[in-house]
């Protein structure tokens, strides 16, 4: 038969053509209905994962707690008491446990699809679905990380206030933040693996430029434009808006909201947008 | 020049039609793989080999068939399965399905560390059910593969027959119109073959379709009502079951 009869016949008896990427929207519905199975990996994912040490989960805390540790002291011997808060401790940890949210995002959100080839070449399923899971497994992580940096600012003498309830809001945006990060990375670690080796980098630049172990406005504080160009860090504003609810005598900018909610909704249309692009070629050449 | 069978008149409705479909694969001659967006000629590309896996391959499978794929390693059975499947995009050409295809992979396990049964479970979210009727299911899907008393198990450990048998049971757990099985049948025992069978046998009175690629002749035979025999990427018989398996014998 020619080809345009079998076309035909496909076409009478409303047969779909398969391999072909969905419509967007519908796309997006698919993805949605199968929300259960981004959430399901992600737990289970979680629970594997922290099976395998002796402390197990534990170090979902250990790791970043640790990490403030060691920059605390460091940095609290090599950089300058003007340069930091009185409140150094609690500006910290916010700062690190925050701070890890979003490189963990960025990291397993970009390695989601190319190292998921066994389910890519087995299961059929919207694979927008690998690097959110990959997110929400970091929200969980973040969800245990929370409560013990709740612990330890009420331990430190941080007073409880209604802002406290605000991180809710602003974690939500995180996370469809790291969402758009993590899409964006995964696709381009598809194309050029490349970008594994650049991504260290990168949470390195962020991480030193982020006002993490020092405080951005009292280094700055001459130097009122590069203050400003520094403040345009969405990392970094993520961040200050936490401390700013939680600890005492950090301030809120309204500038912190617009850089936030502006780059979550460029990074997170940006990233669904390509990554919908390439759902075809996931799992292709691998 | 392929050969395609006459069929009859009182034709089924098409549950599958493939329409001049082409598989090329790009691979350098060292057998790293390149990205579609490199063109060939830029400095630094020399050695990039195209395999063509699939040539121009065009049928229609019926409800009711049981389609078996006979051929050399290479000929393009796997690829072709994962076309029909649309887990791979074409080339060239298209592949037509009245609904989504299940397919079961020759490629190994699902997720190995994580056990049996949550496997199961990820494997029922992703086929599109829902967390509690993933639930409701997981038991006798575990039941039908023989596997309840290795649930708790990481896949890890299970054995390339455990976990074939397994992915047989999430892939039929769906009522699935269309089953792509590749090589994945001949790993049970006699009461798991003949549950299969019987899976297989409901599926067609369903107005399904059974794609089957084997290796062995005798279990082609013994359920197949047609048989495709692909050679280096194209039809190169396609009829009675017998026939075919004749003239492909015949040939080694």
């Amino acid at each position: 038969m020619a080809d345009s009869d079998l076309s035909g016949l496909a076409e009478r008896h409303g047969l779909q053509a398969m391999g072909v990427r969905p419509p967007f929207w519908r796309y997006l519905a698919d993805a949605w209905r199968r929300r259960d199975f981004a959430l399901t990996l992600a737990a289970y994912r979680l629970q594997a994962g922290t099976s395998k040490t002796r402390l197990g989960m534990g170090w979902i805390v250990l790791r970043p707690l640790l990490n403030a540790v060691i920059y605390g002291v460091i940095f609290g011997f090599v950089m300058p008491k003007s340069s930091r808060p009185d409140n150094f401790i609690a500006y910290l940890i916010v700062g690190v446990f925050i701070f890890e949210f979003f490189s963990r995002s960025f990291s397993e959100g970009a390695r989601s699809v190319i190292q998921n080839v066994n389910l890519l070449k087995n299961l059929s399923f919207p694979r927008i679905l690998l690097p959110i899971s990959a997110v929400l497994q970091q929200l969980l992580e973040l969800a245990v990380m929370v409560v013990v940096m709740v612990v330890i600012l009420i331990v430190l003498g941080e007073p409880i206030t209604f802002g406290w309830l605000m991180i809710i809001p602003v974690l939500l945006m995180m996370t469809l933040f790291n969402i758009g990060v993590a899409l964006l990375a995964a696709r381009l670690t598809v194309h050029f693996m490349d970008i594994m080796q650049i991504i260290p980098q990168i949470t390195r630049i962020l991480f030193y430029s982020s006002g993490i172990f020092f405080s951005l406005p009292l280094v700055f504080a001459d130097m009122p434009e590069l203050l400003f160009v520094a403040q345009l860090n969405p990392v970094h504003d993520f961040i200050a808006l936490v401390r700013g609810f939680m600890v005492s005598g950090m301030p809120v900018e309204p500038l912190y909201w617009w850089v936030t909610s502006g780059f979550t909704a460029l990074f997170l249309s940006l990233g669904v947008v390509l990554f919908w692009r390439a759902e075809n070629l996931y799992g292709r050449d691998q | 020049m392929a050969e395609t069978s006459k069929r009859g008149t009182a034709e089924a409705p098409p549950t599958v039609v493939v329409n001049d479909l082409k598989v090329t694969y790009r691979t350098y001659a060292s057998g790293r793989q390149v990205s579609k967006r490199m063109k060939v000629g830029r400095a630094g590309l020399r050695g990039i080999r195209e395999v063509n896996a699939l040539k121009g391959v065009s049928f229609v499978v019926r409800e009711g068939d049981s389609v078996g794929i006979i051929g050399h390693n290479g000929s393009g059975k796997s690829t072709l399965l994962r076309t029909i499947a649309g887990l791979y995009p074409a080339t060239a050409g298209t592949v037509y399905a009245s609904s989504r295809p299940s397919l079961l992979g020759v490629n190994a396990a699902l997720l190995q560390d994580l056990s049996g049964e949550r496997n199961v479970i990820l494997g029922l979210l992703a086929l599109g059910f829902t967390k509690a009727e993933a639930e409701e299911r997981c038991a006798d899907v575990l039941e039908f593969a023989g596997m309840t008393e290795f649930k708790d198990l990481p896949m890890r450990t299970y054995s390339a027959g455990m976990s074939a048998r397994l992915r047989f049971s999430i892939a039929v757990a769906r009522e699935v119109q269309i089953l792509l099985i590749d090589e994945a049948l001949a790993v049970g025992d006699k009461a798991f073959l003949a549950r299969s069978e019987q899976r297989i046998r409901e599926l067609r009175k369903r107005a399904g379709s059974v794609f089957l690629v084997s290796h062995s002749m005798q279990s082609i035979l013994d359920t197949c009502n047609r048989v495709i025999w692909l050679h280096q990427g194209q039809i190169r018989m396609d009829g009675d079951p017998k026939t075919v398996v004749d003239a492909y014998e015949a040939s080694q």
